[in-house]
């Protein structure tokens, strides 16, 4: 009798060990980028503070759908795009709230902090500031295709068979502006949308056979220019100065069309557990001297004040070199994406994949 | 003593109870109720077939499904024709040492993780890969050959990463096949082929069975070896199923499509059981 009396309460607490997940408020889970939080910033913060870090790495689309499906729980922090945490938030409800006051606004480039809050308004209330920012355009072998100056570029037929893009949505944004159209003017109006989709859909569907892979991954696209496989590409602005750095004949050009420019965020998950550690690290990597860390191992700048002149010479110049002043006045920014439009993109994507 | 024997029972069943029911079971319902949600506004969502009709009005998502069912089969058939001579010389012709180093060159490549398989075969087919290096050096290509990002680079790799899921069933089941039967089988005057007819593949028919069921829907789930290794065109249906829930954001459809892959995959199995005969009882018992 006893022994079965054992046997069901160690089942019993078996389960419950299980079940229950241990929690501690020092530890900070982070949901970030590569390169947003190095190991030498994080051993700092773990020294200077006494918390721990947990940090996972992600990307946009990821991190918002891991967000979703635990309603904002599992992390105390994460840093998603400025565009893509007012669609989310309305639809879903995943973030909480900012509390301004528990942050150090005169570390944040004012321009920079202004313009995320208005973007990430919801109901009156903000739930991001910037963090990281920087631009997609094209990286391209100037010795091999010197021709390519815009996305359309990549269709042309020197090119064919070396070129590489990626099938999401920055794609269809870029081409939507090489072909003279406005689609962030055209967020607003799903019919305006669908049409310059459908325009973007039939160019994308007349290159494809130039193309020589879609790539998915940073790295995949690294190793794709890097062997000679692929002489122009659509890419992020730091891909393209990590490649100059071994081959000078390879860099990163802002599209005459204009650059996509992006801002990686700090948000409060709903579910967030530890609050003031997050607002802690948030106050900690926006100092100058630990933003230029950030900015060394991830290649892009921060929306730190003054962090730029700790910054190395070598990446101010290959920055100023593929920014010229008009260059960077022509960067459009991605405002915050309404709610449902990724379906009509979805559609558009699934059919280029399909088409022969 | 009977109501001690029963809790044992109960004791032993819960673990595989729980697990069938909080993993699979209610993941499933749940997944089935977000399948019947259709967006109809922001945050408002309202009950209908909606994501069912989707699937069944855009031929593109059927065309997707049909790819990939009929490049399953097909893996399925290359890896049973491949894998059936490699057992038989593994079951019946090695001995002592060969056939455990035979049977481990075959274990082997399932140490690393599939991931790191799929990027050894994306090293030695790629434009700058091996392959294509060799063939110019002696002299059989005078320019780089991609032989990756195409379909047949999907199915070697398919083909590869099933390869083990057949030959252990097909190994075991022929392994129990008496030496002396085969010998008979000649004694009576049979020939190669007769003896392969009648006697070998009949006795390995629920191996075979088996091993073809595992390695179909496997090479029907697989998400890594099509995307990896098919590049632009590499439209598979659980790539699909990804993208919904990943990129887009519509887990209502991802969801529906889930449970038609589940339904017409478990269908695709059943109707080739009855082609040939067969019934699951009999191949699993």
């Amino acid at each position: 009798m006893t022994q079965r009396k054992a046997v069901a309460s160690s089942t019993f607490a078996l389960t419950l060990a299980v079940l229950a997940v241990p929690a501690s408020a020092d530890t900070l889970r982070l949901l970030t980028w590569g390169g947003y939080a190095p190991e030498n910033v994080v051993a700092k913060f773990e020294e200077e503070t006494g918390h721990t870090v947990e940090v996972t790495l992600s990307n946009n689309e990821e991190m918002i759908a891991k967000l979703r499906a635990t309603g904002g729980g599992g992390f105390d922090l994460a840093q998603p795009s400025q565009d893509r945490i007012a669609g989310p938030q309305e639809e879903f409800g995943i973030y909480k709230p900012i509390d301004l006051s528990k942050i150090d606004t005169s570390l944040f480039i004012p321009s920079m902090l202004e313009a995320t809050k208005a973007n990430t308004t919801v109901g009156g209330e903000i739930y991001g500031v910037p963090h990281v920012w920087g631009t997609s355009g094209l990286v391209v072998n100037t010795a091999a295709a010197p021709g390519v100056k815009d996305y359309t570029d990549l269709c042309a037929p020197e090119v064919a068979g070396k070129v590489s893009y990626r099938l999401k949505r920055p794609t269809l944004i870029g081409f939507a502006f090489a072909m003279g159209e406005d689609p962030f003017a055209a967020y607003g109006d799903e019919a305006a949308y669908t049409e310059i989709m459908d325009k973007v859909e039939a160019k994308l569907i007349e290159c494809k056979p130039g193309v020589k892979t879609y790539w998915s991954g940073g790295d995949e696209l690294m190793n794709l220019v890097r062997s000679g496989e692929v002489v122009a590409s659509m890419a992020w602005d730091t891909g393209g100065w990590k490649l100059n750095a071994d081959n000078p004949d390879i860099t990163f050009v802002a599209p005459a069309s204009g650059a996509l420019g992006w801002v990686d965020t700090f948000v409060l998950p709903a579910k967030g557990k530890a609050d003031d550690v997050a607002y802690e690290w948030i106050n900690f990597v926006m100092r100058p001297e630990i933003a230029a860390m950030i900015t060394e191992a991830a290649g892009n700048f921060t929306a730190s004040k003054g962090a730029d002149e700790y910054a190395a010479d070598d990446l101010k110049a290959r920055y100023q070199a593929s920014f010229p002043p008009e260059a960077l006045d022509n960067i459009k920014w991605y405002p915050p994406v309404p709610a449902g439009l990724e379906a009509i993109e979805g559609g558009v994507l699934d059919r280029v994949k399909a088409a022969n | 003593m009977k109501a001690e024997a029963r809790i044992g029972l109960i004791l032993l069943l819960t673990p595989l109870l729980l697990w069938l029911s909080l993993l699979i079971v209610i993941p499933h319902i749940d997944m089935f109720l977000v399948s019947l949600r259709e967006r109809v506004g922001v945050g408002e969502y309202r009950i209908s077939p909606a994501n069912y009709l989707t699937f069944l009005t855009e031929p593109l998502y059927l065309r997707t499904f049909a790819r990939t069912a009929i490049m399953a089969m097909l893996a399925t058939l290359i890896t049973l024709l491949i894998a059936f001579p490699v057992s038989y010389y593994i079951a019946k012709m090695a001995r002592g040492r060969t056939r455990s180093a035979l049977f481990l060159l075959c274990l082997v490549p399932f140490w690393v993780s599939e991931l790191v398989r799929t990027f050894g075969w994306m090293i030695l087919l790629r434009e700058t890969g091996l392959i294509s290096t060799l063939l110019q050096w002696a002299g059989l290509a005078d320019q780089p050959v991609e032989m990756l990002y195409n379909d047949a680079a999907i199915m070697v790799g398919l083909v590869y990463t099933s390869m083990l899921f057949m030959v252990v069933p097909l190994v075991t089941t022929l392994e129990s096949l008496p030496d002396e039967v085969i010998e008979a089988g000649y004694d009576l005057g049979g020939t190669n082929v007769s003896v392969m007819r009648e006697i070998v593949i009949p006795h390995a028919t629920p191996g075979i069975v088996s091993g073809c069921i595992v390695v179909f829907m496997l090479s029907l789930g697989n998400y890594l070896t099509p995307t990896m290794l098919g590049g632009k065109d590499s439209l598979w249906f659980t790539e699909l199923i990804y993208s919904q829930f990943i990129v887009r954001f519509n887990w209502e459809l991802g969801a529906a499509f889930g449970f038609l892959l589940l339904l017409l995959s478990s269908l695709i199995v059943w109707g080739m059981l009855r082609l040939t005969g067969h019934t699951l009882e009999r191949t699993m018992g």
